[in-house]
């Protein structure tokens, strides 16, 4: 029996009154790729929040790999091996691309710095498709390729879990076949990923299980197909829209 | 590569040694004290810019550790050797700044800024009201030993070691998460910086620097009082020499140190009336016409494809 990488255990948020994460506990296997769906506003970016120590907690613990991180700052939780993206896509825009990625090298435990650091951001660039542009300022990038480079970033980090935060959204449909690709693949080196996601077509290809929130409490937990045919899903978040998953993709392109 | 840099040092030391000559030739005392403005500008630019430079923390609290320098030297010049007043100015900027950046640093924006401001304000307002009431004389008279051209010298040391030191942080991881701070502290944290660690370093090594920067400088006025050791205005002419220049840039406060003194100089010369006034009107000027200093106008001149 395999520990969880990932262990949330009544993990609460309040803003003022707002209950944004409430009691919130799930598991996240080694190896697993693991969707949290659910409407806006339900949680999902404010839970991803919590564990990468951005927010502090109101009440329960995260766990990695059986460790308390919750309660450490957000940079000791780097370093443990969780890295992110951001919702609104954030690069060092003032900064090369190459510059980007090597200051996700340097600072995690046995860091890279100077040539070393040069040959592996390359490496990572290529991996994510911006090889071409090592030399560019981040800020003259395209929205996708800065997405791209702030994914490079994060696999700077040798992550042993990567959050990944509605990273597929607002692609064209060449564009998330090469992201779903990008992402599957990252799965295969045995990478394990909690992504909250809106793109149903991405969700179906990558999340082997899926953790569905509404208002801030976990509503459904199961494999993929089951969750989302669950009808309390169903009726909480994907509505109508279930009929017609395209529906989904185009309010979020 | 390799070459290079050996060329570029070489190159920088030829310039510390010509400029250490300098004084042996020159005649005129007003050269000097020039000279002396100049250098001082230029280490209170320069270490302004290595804390605030990178990480675009702007800080008007130049003046609180020039003034505690030069207060050091006004009450203990005459009790210890030069070493050990410099020494016990640099273990006070230290201090103080590791007080104030683990209490302050975790303002940012203009909350940082007006802090700043205010931390020169309440040291100049604690120091005259140790004056009034426990010396009971405001003024203090600095005799020491020292003649101009060795302020002249030390002052070159000094800017010297800071430029040494701000090109050595460039190459380091600490130059880097200086950068990646100055982007984006949100990113900064989730690549594993500890950001406090690192500004309060920083904040401190440039403190350090003009503390005694202030040190040196005391000889030269003879007297001192609370308004001149802690005039807000040394705090606004630092920040907008290393604006002019490039904050961002090794020699870039250099750059806008060197134009400034001797614009500052002729105006407070020629209109002593209504120097305040132009100064005001250069502030503005520089920041509406050059917003990313000399350095950014040089580059974009010189044509980035």
């Amino acid at each position: 029996m395999s520990v969880p990488l990932l262990q949330l255990n009544g993990v609460t948020r309040r803003f003022g009154g707002l209950v944004a994460v409430n009691q919130l506990s799930l598991d996240v296997l080694p190896g697993e790729v693991v969707g949290l769906l659910g409407p806006n506003g339900s949680g999902k970016t404010t839970a991803m929040n919590l564990i990468s120590g951005a927010l502090p907690l109101n009440g329960g613990t995260v766990r990695l790999g059986g460790q308390v991180i919750s309660g450490l700052k957000s940079h000791q939780i780097a370093r443990l091996g969780v890295a992110r993206t951001f919702q609104l896509v954030r690069v060092l825009s003032g900064m090369t691309c190459l510059d980007n990625v090597a200051a996700g090298l340097a600072f995690r435990p046995q860091g890279l710095h100077g040539q070393a650091a040069r040959e592996r951001a390359v490496v990572l660039l290529d991996r994510v498709g911006l090889a071409d542009r090592a030399e560019l300022p981040a800020g003259d990038l395209t929205y996708i390729d800065q997405k791209r480079l702030e994914l490079a970033r994060a696999l700077a980090l040798a992550p042993r879990l990567l959050l990944l935060d509605e990273w597929l959204a607002g692609l064209n449909p060449t564009e998330l076949q090469q992201g779903i690709a990008l992402i599957r693949s990252l799965s295969h080196d045995g990478l394990t990923l909690l992504l909250v996601e809106h793109v149903m077509d991405a969700v179906h290809a990558l999340c082997t299980r899926c953790v569905v929130m509404n208002a801030g409490i976990k509503i459904a937990d199961g494999p993929t197909r089951e969750v989302l045919s669950d009808p309390h899903v169903i009726q909480a978040y994907l509505g109508e829209d279930d009929a017609q998953p395209s529906g989904v993709e185009v309010a979020h392109a | 590569m390799k070459r290079t840099e050996i060329l570029v040092w070489s190159a920088a030391a030829l310039g510390v040694a010509l400029l250490a000559w300098l004084p042996q030739w020159l005649q005129s005392d007003y050269v000097l004290s020039l000279l002396i403005s100049t250098l001082m500008y230029g280490v209170l630019a320069t270490a302004w810019a290595l804390f605030s430079g990178p990480t675009r923390y702007v800080s008007l609290a130049t003046v609180a550790f020039f003034g505690v320098g030069a207060y050091t030297t006004a009450v203990l010049s005459e009790v210890l050797p030069w070493a050990g007043v410099l020494a016990v100015a640099l273990v006070l900027g230290v201090l103080m700044a590791l007080v104030v950046g683990l209490a302050t640093l975790r303002l940012s924006g203009v909350y940082f800024v007006i802090f700043s401001f205010g931390l020169a304000e309440l040291t100049k307002q604690l120091v005259t009201w140790y004056e009034v009431n426990v010396t009971k004389e405001i003024g203090r008279y600095v005799f020491v030993d020292i003649t101009q051209q060795h302020i002249y010298w030390q002052l070159l040391a000094l800017l010297a070691l800071v430029l040494g030191l701000r090109a050595a942080i460039g190459r380091t991881r600490l130059g880097l998460a200086l950068r990646v701070i100055g982007e984006d502290e949100t990113v900064a944290v989730h690549v594993g910086i500890n950001t406090t660690v690192v500004k309060v370093l920083l904040f401190t090594l440039s403190s350090a620097f003009i503390t005694l920067a202030g040190a040196i400088m005391a000889p030269r006025w003879t007297y001192i009082d609370p308004s001149i050791a802690f005039a807000p205005v040394i705090s606004f002419q630092t920040l907008i020499m290393a604006l002019l220049g490039g904050a961002g840039a090794l020699f870039g406060p250099l750059l806008g140190a060197v134009p400034l003194v001797l614009l500052f100089e002729y105006l407070s010369a020629s209109f002593p009336n209504h120097f305040s006034i132009l100064l005001g009107l250069v502030f503005m000027v520089i920041v509406y016409l050059v917003p990313n200093g000399l350095v950014g106008l040089l580059r974009r001149k010189g044509g980035r494809p």
